[in-house]
C-alpha cells in the first residue's frame, strides 16, 4: 500500500499529532536516558560535570529532534531515504580522508559544537533505504537473486567504509541491521542460510590469514578476539578491560553496592567507564536488580516497536520500525554481551546511556522516525 | 507501484510472522543476558567481590629501621643514613629517554647506574618504578624537586641506607649489607615480605649476616585503597613495624683501628681477647676493604680488584685463616707431656741439632743444636728436638686432646662468617681422611705445630688466654642486644694442673724477658705490664735440596708466597693476665722479627688504652718505635681527630 492510498483524513494533523505519539515509547526512552544521566553522574564521582550535564543537554536536543521528525509525515522520510543514504556515504568518505583520528580510528568530523560520527548516521540511513527499497519492490521479486544482490551491495558499501576506519562494532551492526530488514521483507531464508555458511567460512579465513602479509583484521582486533577467548592470558594488557569489567559487574551481587558506592569504577579500574563500560558501573552499583531493570526497559522498547510495526499496515513504516528496533537491539545486546565477557570488546556503546552526542541524537532521531510511522499510520 | 491485494496480504502476514520471530529471538537473547547476569552477580558474586577487594586494597610495607652496631664503648660501627634516591616510573614519564636526558642536565648520573636502570625499565612492567640514581645529595634532590614539572615520572624518594663510619676497620667483623639478590632469596624457604622489596638491604657477611634476624626488625604495613594507577586514595588500616635490635659488639673500635693500622700493608691478622670474659676486643685482618662499597652493590671493577688481590682482602684471616701454628704450639705439647707425667720441668734433653726418627732426620731450627735443654730453655730458645722427644713419649692422641682443651680444632659459636675449625689431628682423623695410618713422623711434626696441625689466629688467642688464666675462656663477640647484656660463659678452671700452667707461663715469660729468649727484643719494660709470649715460624714449604744447591738458604730469598708465616702469641701483664694476643703475618718470615713487635705494640696499646709512653719500651727499641708511632699517628690522623672531637 502506497501513501497515495492513505485515507488522509484519518491521519491526525497539526499539533493534534502529539496526542497520537507512541507515548509509552517516549516514556521508556526517557527512563533509559535517565538511567544514563544517573550513571554518568555517578562515574564522575557525584558530579554533573563533565558528562551528565552535557548528556542531558543532548537528550533535550535529541527529544526536540525526535518530536520534529515525528511531526513530519513518514512518506516524506521515505522519499528522503535515498538522499540520506548518499549523504551518509559522502560523510563516510569525508572522514576517510579528513576525519580526526580518535582512539586509533578515523571516526568523526569535528563540527565545533559536536563531533559527528557518520557511521552512527549510516546505521539509520541504511535501514531507511532498505525499507524504502522493499516498499518499492514488488513482493514477488523479493527473493529474485538480482533484487537480492542490490540491497546486499547497498549494505556492504557503507560497511566497507566503516570497517576501514576501523570500527568493527558498527560494521557488524550495519550488516545485521540491513540483513534484518531483508529478512522482514521476506527474502527467502535460503539466502540467510547460505550467508551464514559463507560467514563461517570467512571467519575461518580471517583466522587463517593471521600473521600473513594480507591479514584481514588489525593486530589489536586479533588480540581482542584472543583475549575474549582467554582473557586471563593477558590480564594487564589486552584482557584487562574484560577482566576488570567482569570483576566489577560480578561484585555487584543482587542489589549492588549502592548508588555511587561502586569501588571498581570509582577507582578507575574500569576503562571507558562513561562510555562502553557504563553498564558495568550500573551493575556494580545496583546489582542484578538494576541491570535487569535496564535490560527490561530495553526489551520493552523493542516490544513496543515490534507491536507498532505489526499494527502498521504501511510496508515502509513497518520495515523501518522493525529495522530501527533491530539496530537498537544489536546496540545493547552487543554492549552487554561485551561487558559480561560473552563477546569481544568491539567498541559498541550502550544506547542512550553511554556518553556520546552523535549516538544519542541519531538514536532519538531514529525513534522520531518510529514515532512518525506510528502517528502517520494508515487507519 | 501497483500490486495485488492478495500478494499484499501474504507479504504482510509473512512480515508479521517474521517480526514476531525476530522479536521473540530478541527477547530470548535478552533473557539469556539476564541469566548470564544472574550467574555472574548472584552465583559467582562472592568470587568476584573477592577479586574486587584484591583490586582495591593493596598492602604497602614500611621497611623497619635496621638495628645499629656499636662497639663496646658505644661508638657507632654501622648505622642507617637517610639516603635520597631518584626514581622513574616509565609509564608516567612517557618518553623515558627524554626525561633522562633532561635529568642528566640537572644532576650527574652515573653511566653504570643508568645502564642498570635502562635494563630494568626494559624488563619490568611500565608502572614499576626503577631507581635511576641512588645516594644523591640533598642539593641534587632539591634541584630535581624544583624542576619536577619538567620531569614527568621522576620522584625523589628518601629511604635508609647502611653506612659504616669506620670504613675498613671492622669490615670483616661487622661485615656489610647489600641489595637482596635472587641467590639470597633462594636460600630462604619462606622469605619475609620485606625481602621482596627491590634493592632491600640485607646482611651479606659478618655480624650483619649472622644476626640478620635480630637486626632486620619487623616490617610495618598499611592497607590502602588504590586506584587502577596504583595511586593511594585513602588509608584503611595501619600497623607499625618494629625496628631491628641494636647490637653492641665486644670490639674496642679504637684498638681495632690501631691494630688495623699497625698491621699496615702486611697480609696479616691479629686478635686480642680479654682473658677474663673472653671478649674479643680486636679481630683485625689486613688488608681490609671498605664495606660501604658493597652497600649499594659493588661495581664489577672494584670487586675484581678485591678478589684478584693476592693478599685476599675479603678473607677474615682472624677467624677463617688457618696456619700451621709452628712453635706457638709447643706449649700444647709440653702441657700434654707434663699432664701425662712423661716429663718433669727439670729434666733435660740433649739437642744435637737434629733427631733421627724412623730413619728420617728431623732438624732443629738451630742446626748447631742447643745442647742440654730443660723445659724453660726449650721454650725460651724454641728448641725443636726437645719437643720431638716429648711427642715420642706422649703420643699424638694426648697432644691433640690438650690442643682441644686449649681451644684448638673446634669451631666457636660466634656470629662471624666462615669461621674455620682448624685441626687437632688424631690417628682416626688421618685414617678417615687420607686412608693412611698415622706414622710417628706425623707426631714429630705435630709436636712443633707443623704437619697436620692447623689453627686460626682467634684459636691461638683463645689458647693463650686459657693458659694465661687457667680458665676455660670462651670467646664472645656480642656484648649486648638492645641494651640487654649477653651472658659471659662462667669461667670454669681448666682440667690442667695449675702448677704445670704456671711453669709454662714462666717459660713464656722468659721468651720475652730472658736475654736468650727468642722475643727478647720485643719485651715490655713498664712495671706490672711485662708480657709473656711465644714466637712461631711455620713453614709453608721446605727449602728443597735443589734450592739449597742454588744458594737459597734464607727465607727472604724465596718468593713471597713461599716464605714462612710469622706468628706470635702472648698475654700481659704477666702477673695478672688481662689480654691474650695472637698475631699472624702471612709469609712474614720469622715470628720474632715480623710478628712479635706487632704483638708487643698492640698489647701496649690495649694496656694503656691508647698510645703507650716510650718508657714502656726497652731503650734499644725506642728510636724505632718513636718513628713508627709518628707514622701511625699520621696515618690515623682522620680517625684520631674524629675521636677527639667526639670526646
Amino acid at each position: 500500500m502506497s501513501y497515495l492510498e492513505y485515507a488522509v483524513k484519518t491521519v491526525p494533523s497539526g499539533l493534534r499529532k502529539v496526542l497520537y505519539l507512541n507515548w509509552p515509547l517516549v516514556l521508556l526512552l526517557t527512563a533509559v536516558c535517565s538511567v544514563g544521566f544517573m550513571m554518568l553522574y555517578s562515574v564522575a564521582g557525584g558530579s554533573f560535570d563533565p558528562w551528565a550535564e552535557a548528556q542531558m543537554k543532548r537528550f533535550g536536543l535529541g527529544m526536540v529532534v525526535m518530536f520534529v521528525v515525528a511531526m513530519v509525515p513518514i512518506w516524506f522520510w521515505r522519499n528522503l531515504a535515498g538522499v540520506a543514504y548518499l549523504a551518509s556515504l559522502a560523510l563516510l568518505l569525508f572522514v576517510e580522508f579528513f576525519g580526526a583520528v580518535g582512539m586509533g580510528a578515523q571516526r568523526w568530523i569535528d563540527l565545533g559544537f559536536m563531533r559527528l560520527q557518520p557511521s552512527e548516521m549510516a546505521k539509520i540511513t541504511v535501514v531507511m533505504l532498505l525499507a524504502a527499497y522493499y516498499d518499492w519492490l514488488p513482493t514477488k521479486k523479493v527473493s529474485n537473486p538480482i533484487w537480492v544482490a542490490i540491497p546486499v551491495f547497498l549494505i556492504l558499501l557503507p560497511t566497507a567504509l566503516v570497517l576501514k576506519q576501523p570500527d568493527l562494532g558498527t560494521s557488524l551492526l550495519l550488516v545485521f541491521g540491513g540483513a534484518a530488514i531483508m529478512f522482514f521483507a521476506g527474502v527467502h531464508w535460503g539466502y540467510f542460510a547460505a550467508v551464514i555458511g559463507i560467514g563461517v567460512g570467512l571467519i575461518t579465513a580471517v583466522f587463517q590469514s593471521r600473521e600473513t602479509p594480507w591479514q584481514l583484521l588489525k593486530d589489536y582486533q586479533y588480540r581482542r578476539i584472543d583475549t575474549f577467548l582467554d582473557p586471563a592470558s593477558d590480564p594487564l594488557g589486552a584482557g584487562y578491560h574484560i577482566t576488570q569489567s567482569k570483576i566489577a559487574l560480578g561484585s555487584g551481587g543482587w542489589t549492588g553496592r549502592g548508588f555511587m558506592q561502586g569501588t571498581q569504577s570509582r577507582l578507575n579500574f574500569l576503562p571507558e567507564k562513561h562510555t562502553d563500560f557504563i553498564f558495568t558501573t550500573l551493575a556494580e552499583e545496583f546489582g542484578f536488580v538494576g541491570g535487569f531493570s535496564l535490560l527490561s526497559l530495553y526489551l520493552l522498547i523493542i516490544l513496543f516497536c515490534v507491536a507498532s510495526a505489526i499494527a502498521n499496515r504501511d510496508r515502509f513504516a513497518s520495515l523501518l520500525t522493525l529495522g530501527i528496533a533491530v539496530t537498537f537491539f544489536l546496540f545493547f545486546a552487543v554492549n552487554m554481551s561485551m561487558v559480561m565477557g560473552l563477546a569481544p570488546v568491539v567498541g559498541v556503546p550502550l544506547p542512550l546511556v553511554s556518553y556520546g552526542g552523535s549516538s544519542m541524537l541519531v538514536l532519538l532521531g531514529a525513534f522520531g522516525l518510529v514515532q512518525s510511522a506510528h502517528v502517520h499510520r494508515p487507519r | 507501484m501497483k500490486r495485488s491485494a492478495r500478494e499484499d496480504a501474504a507479504s504482510t502476514r509473512r512480515l508479521t510472522r517474521r517480526a514476531l520471530l525476530i522479536g521473540g529471538a530478541q527477547v530470548a537473547f535478552g533473557g539469556m543476558l539476564a541469566l548470564r547476569m544472574r550467574y555472574m552477580q548472584v552465583d559467582q558474586a562472592d568470587e568476584f567481590r573477592l577479586l574486587a577487594e584484591e583490586n582495591r586494597v593493596k598492602v604497602r610495607l614500611f621497611p623497619p629501621a635496621r638495628g645499629a652496631l656499636f662497639d663496646r664503648n658505644g661508638a657507632v660501627i654501622a648505622k642507617n643514613e637517610p639516603s635520597y634516591r631518584i626514581i622513574i616510573t616509565p609509564e608516567d614519564a612517557g618518553d623515558v629517554e627524554m626525561v633522562i636526558r633532561r635529568l642528566s642536565h640537572l644532576i650527574d648520573l652515573d653511566p653504570e647506574d643508568l645502564a642498570k636502570a635502562r635494563k630494568e625499565i626494559a624488563q619490568n612492567a611500565p608502572f614499576r618504578p626503577v631507581t635511576l640514581a641512588d645516594r644523591v645529595s640533598w642539593e641534587a634532590i632539591s634541584r630535581v624537586a624544583v624542576n619536577a614539572p619538567a620531569l614527568p615520572g621522576i620522584t625523589p624518594e628518601v629511604g635508609l641506607s647502611r653506612q659504616y663510619p669506620l670504613g675498613p676497620d671492622l669490615a670483616h667483623v661487622a661485615g656489610y649489607v647489600g641489595p637482596v639478590s635472587d641467590y639470597d632469596l633462594s636460600k630462604i624457604d619462606a622469605p619475609d615480605q620485606l625481602l621482596l622489596i627491590p634493592r632491600f638491604q640485607i646482611g651479606k657477611v659478618g655480624v650483619e649476616a649472622k644476626l640478620e634476624d635480630d637486626l632486620r626488625g619487623k616490617a610495618g604495613n598499611k592497607q590502602v585503597e588504590v586506584n587502577s594507577a596504583g595511586r593511594e586514595m585513602r588509608e584503611l588500616n595501619r600497623r607499625e613495624g618494629q625496628p631491628g635490635a641494636n647490637l653492641q659488639l665486644t670490639i674496642d673500635h679504637r684498638l681495632q683501628n690501631y691494630v688495623q693500622a699497625r698491621l699496615g700493608r702486611e697480609s696479616a691478622a691479629a686478635v686480642i681477647i680479654d682473658c677474663d670474659s673472653g671478649d674479643i676486643l680486636c679481630a683485625a685482618s689486613a688488608p681490609s676493604f671498605d664495606p660501604n662499597l658493597f652497600v649499594r652493590g659493588i661495581s664489577v671493577r672494584d670487586y675484581r680488584e678485591l678478589t684478584e688481590n693476592k693478599y685476599r682482602p675479603l678473607a677474615n684471616k682472624a677467624v677463617q685463616g688457618l696456619y700451621p701454628p709452628g712453635s706457638t704450639f709447643k706449649m700444647v705439647t709440653v702441657l700434654a707431656a707434663l699432664e701425662a707425667g712423661e716429663v718433669t720441668p727439670e729434666e733435660t734433653v740433649y739437642c744435637p741439632g737434629h733427631m733421627e726418627v724412623a730413619n728420617r732426620r728431623f732438624h732443629c731450627w738451630k742446626r748447631a743444636g742447643h745442647g742440654q735443654v730443660d723445659l724453660m730453655a726449650s721454650l725460651r730458645e724454641s728448641c725443636d728436638v726437645y719437643y720431638y722427644e716429648l711427642a715420642l713419649r706422649v703420643g699424638i692422641e694426648k697432644i691433640s686432646a690438650m690442643a682441644e682443651k686449649l681451644g684448638l680444632g673446634q669451631r666457636y659459636d660466634l656470629p662471624m662468617s666462615a669461621i674455620a675449625r682448624g685441626r687437632a689431628p688424631t690417628k682416626d682423623w688421618k685414617k678417615q681422611n687420607f686412608d693412611q695410618d698415622w706414622v710417628v713422623g706425623d707426631t714429630v711434626n705435630a709436636s712443633i705445630g707443623q704437619g697436620f696441625v692447623l689453627a686460626s689466629p682467634l684459636q691461638l688467642a683463645v689458647m693463650t688466654a686459657r693458659m694465661a688464666s687457667g680458665n676455660h675462656v670462651a670467646p664472645r663477640l656480642i656484648k649486648s642486644v638492645d641494651g640487654v647484656e649477653q651472658p659471659i660463659e662462667a669461667a670454669t678452671p681448666l682440667d690442667i694442673n695449675p702448677n704445670h700452667l704456671r711453669m709454662v707461663r714462666r717459660a713464656m715469660y722468659s721468651v720475652t724477658n730472658h736475654r736468650k729468649g727468642t722475643a727478647y727484643k720485643s719485651r715490655i719494660i713498664a712495671d706490672a705490664m711485662h708480657m709473656a709470649g711465644k714466637t712461631g715460624t711455620s713453614q709453608v714449604r721446605n727449602i728443597t735440596a735443589e734450592e739449597r744447591r742454588r744458594g737459597v738458604t734464607r727465607n727472604e730469598d724465596l718468593p713471597w708466597e713461599r716464605r714462612d708465616h710469622a706468628l706470635f702469641v702472648n698475654f700481659a701483664p704477666y702477673n695478672n693476665p688481662k689480654y691474650a694476643v695472637a698475631v699472624v703475618v702471612e709469609h712474614g718470615g720469622g715470628g720474632s722479627t715480623a710478628a712479635a713487635p706487632i704483638a708487643r705494640d698492640i698489647t701496649l696499646q690495649a694496656l694503656y688504652d691508647g698510645e703507650p709512653p716510650l718508657e714502656a719500651y726497652p731503650k734499644a727499641a725506642r728510636s724505632k718505635v718513636k718513628a713508627q708511632q709518628e707514622r701511625l699517628r699520621r696515618e690515623r690522623r682522620d680517625f684520631l681527630n674524629r675521636e677527639s672531637d667526639r670526646a
